[in-house]
């Protein structure tokens, strides 16, 4: 053989691994799908082969009737807990974020603030909530507060740690050129926390979300203005367990949509030059 | 156009930009890394510090660059330094990964407070020497090692600085890479005529590149002698075989053992 012949470009492992790239580019979506559209058909059946009263166990259809049905009254209630939990998310970026970059400015700072840090973290949102209605006069502010409470931890430390993992050299290189301290914090250590702060992000954004619905369950206060724990709670009192499962399929959905959109920002944000977010050729 | 190109006087005609005299550092108060170092840099040296490990030549080399002060001694500028004297390339690239190669490079100027676009045509000048233009838009992680480390000289070189220090740069790099990257260094200096103090702990790399080969010892860090490599540049591929560059590889090596043996 020389140089001149033409070469092969395809042998039998290459088409395999071909064959095997493209089936996992369609089972990734379809195996999901199927996975939970056959759950549903299972709770379907459940539901009807053992004739299972709805005020006991509705099944999906109803859910669905009861979802439309009951859609403005939800609706309703879904923006409240939606606006809840990202002025919480708001206020837990600002929050944790302010304190990350105090404690790293200031050592001082840190070794004073943190363990109220932890004790915040560590104490059940669920046991402070009742304090906290009785000394907040506003109800949403209070709501806020759990909210927050719950939400601020993951991205207080998360930055914290992004922060402190500024390359070395860099920071040497930083003093070589005479950096004053405020270009290093913008130039170099938010920089380099950014993907450590997005991960915080992704984990406030679910808590925040419990947060909200959790002190919702603790306020307990009716009528207008409510969000959906609270017509989860009203639900189950009048035995309507058909509108109890809409709102928890609500409730849901709303993490999984704040999930994927901080997802997609951590990707718009990091897909150019982070590890995390690179594609590996082979 | 902001890049100074200097001309390289014969040794002995160059004035003197930096000196150290007496200096020693000792760390916790019992290691003494360097002591009594004295040295003087001309402008166009280029000095390879040249010794095994814990000879204090990294230590020199951060007490040059402001990292630290001497216990004891003193480190002068002539005329004083001023900012955007030092450029810097360490044994890694050092690069920020979020930013692309030109803003890299227009690191030392950004935090002296000058804006991109009034830089711009150092920044591409820069590139331009290190053979990088085509790359001013690409991220470090699309690089190969040689790449990046080419666009961590021109970082140090943008100011056109009277010194750039340069830990060990091409330590980690493939031995073809290397070759080429020592030629391309000498290169670089004849046509910007820079004065570089170059770390390494390779005899083969500091004969090549040197003209000036500073042997150190270690415990205590110290310098031990001083070489000259008198073989006119350029210097390339010929130089690199030929046996003027072994015998002068000999020399160097017995100085290196001299020092070695000086301090087991």
């Amino acid at each position: 053989m020389t140089l001149a012949d033409p070469i092969r470009l395809e042998d039998a492992e290459e088409l395999k691994r071909a064959r095997a790239r493209r089936i996992e580019k369609v089972a990734r979506w379809l195996l999901p799908a199927a996975t939970i559209a056959l759950a549903v058909l299972l709770w379907d059946r459940v539901v009807v082969w053992n004739q299972i009263p709805h005020y006991i166990l509705p099944g999906p259809g109803l859910v669905l009737q009861t979802l439309v049905k009951d859609w403005a009254m939800l609706l309703d209630a879904l923006l409240v807990t939606v606006q809840i939990t990202l002025m919480a998310l708001a206020v837990a970026v600002a929050g944790g974020v302010g304190l990350a970059v105090l404690f790293n400015q200031s050592r001082f700072a840190e070794m004073s603030f943190y363990p109220f840090a932890v004790i915040l973290q560590v104490t059940p949102v669920v046991s402070v909530a009742p304090l906290i209605f009785i000394y907040v006069e506003n109800r949403m502010v209070g709501l806020l507060l759990c909210a927050w409470l719950v939400a601020f931890f993951p991205i207080l430390s998360n930055t914290t740690l992004g922060l402190n993992s500024a390359d070395h050299n860099l920071r040497d290189l930083f003093r070589i050129y005479g950096a004053t301290r405020w270009q290093r914090l913008r130039y170099l250590q938010l920089p380099s926390a950014l993907p450590y702060f997005l991960g915080g992000l992704r984990i406030a954004g679910g808590l925040s979300l419990i947060g909200a619905v959790v002190a919702e369950y603790v306020a307990g206060t009716g009528g207008i203005g409510s969000g959906l724990a609270f017509r989860i709670l009203e639900a189950g009192y009048r035995l309507n367990i058909p509108r109890m499962f809409a709102a928890l399929a609500l409730i849901a959905a709303t993490g999984v949509v704040i999930f994927a959109g901080l997802s997609f920002l951590s990707h718009a944000l990091l897909h150019k030059w982070h590890e995390s977010a690179l594609k590996r050729e082979i | 156009m902001a890049v100074t190109w200097r001309k390289i006087k014969p040794m002995g005609e160059r004035p003197e930009i930096l000196s150290m005299a007496a200096v020693n550092k000792v760390f916790n108060g019992q290691t003494v890394a360097l002591q009594g170092m004295n040295l003087k840099v001309n402008e166009g040296d280029f000095i390879s510090l040249l010794g095994p490990s814990g000879c204090g030549k990294s230590t020199a080399l951060r007490l040059i660059a402001g990292l630290m002060h001497p216990t004891a001694g003193q480190i002068s500028w002539q005329g004083g330094q001023q900012p955007g004297d030092l450029g810097v390339v360490f044994q890694e690239p050092t690069l920020m990964p979020w930013a692309t190669v030109a803003q890299n490079v227009w690191l030392p100027y950004r935090l002296r407070g000058k804006s991109f676009v009034a830089v711009q045509d150092q920044i591409r000048l820069a590139l331009k020497l290190v053979g990088l233009d085509a790359f001013e838009n690409a991220y470090p992680r699309e690089l190969s090692g040689g790449m990046k480390m080419r666009v961590s000289i021109a970082r140090a070189l943008v100011t056109s600085p009277r010194l750039i220090l340069m830990d060990e740069p091409f330590a980690a790099l493939d031995e073809i890479t290397r070759h080429k990257l020592n030629n391309d260094l000498l290169d670089l200096r004849a046509k910007i005529g820079c004065t570089v103090i170059f770390v390494t702990h390779s005899v083969f790399e500091s004969v090549f590149l040197s003209d000036r080969i500073v042997v150190m010892a270690a415990r205590p860090g110290r310098v031990d002698r001083e070489l000259t490599v008198d073989a006119p540049y350029p210097r390339g591929e010929d130089f690199r075989t030929s046996a003027d560059y072994a015998a002068l590889c000999r020399e160097a090596s017995a100085a290196l053992h001299h020092a070695m043996g000086d301090a087991a």
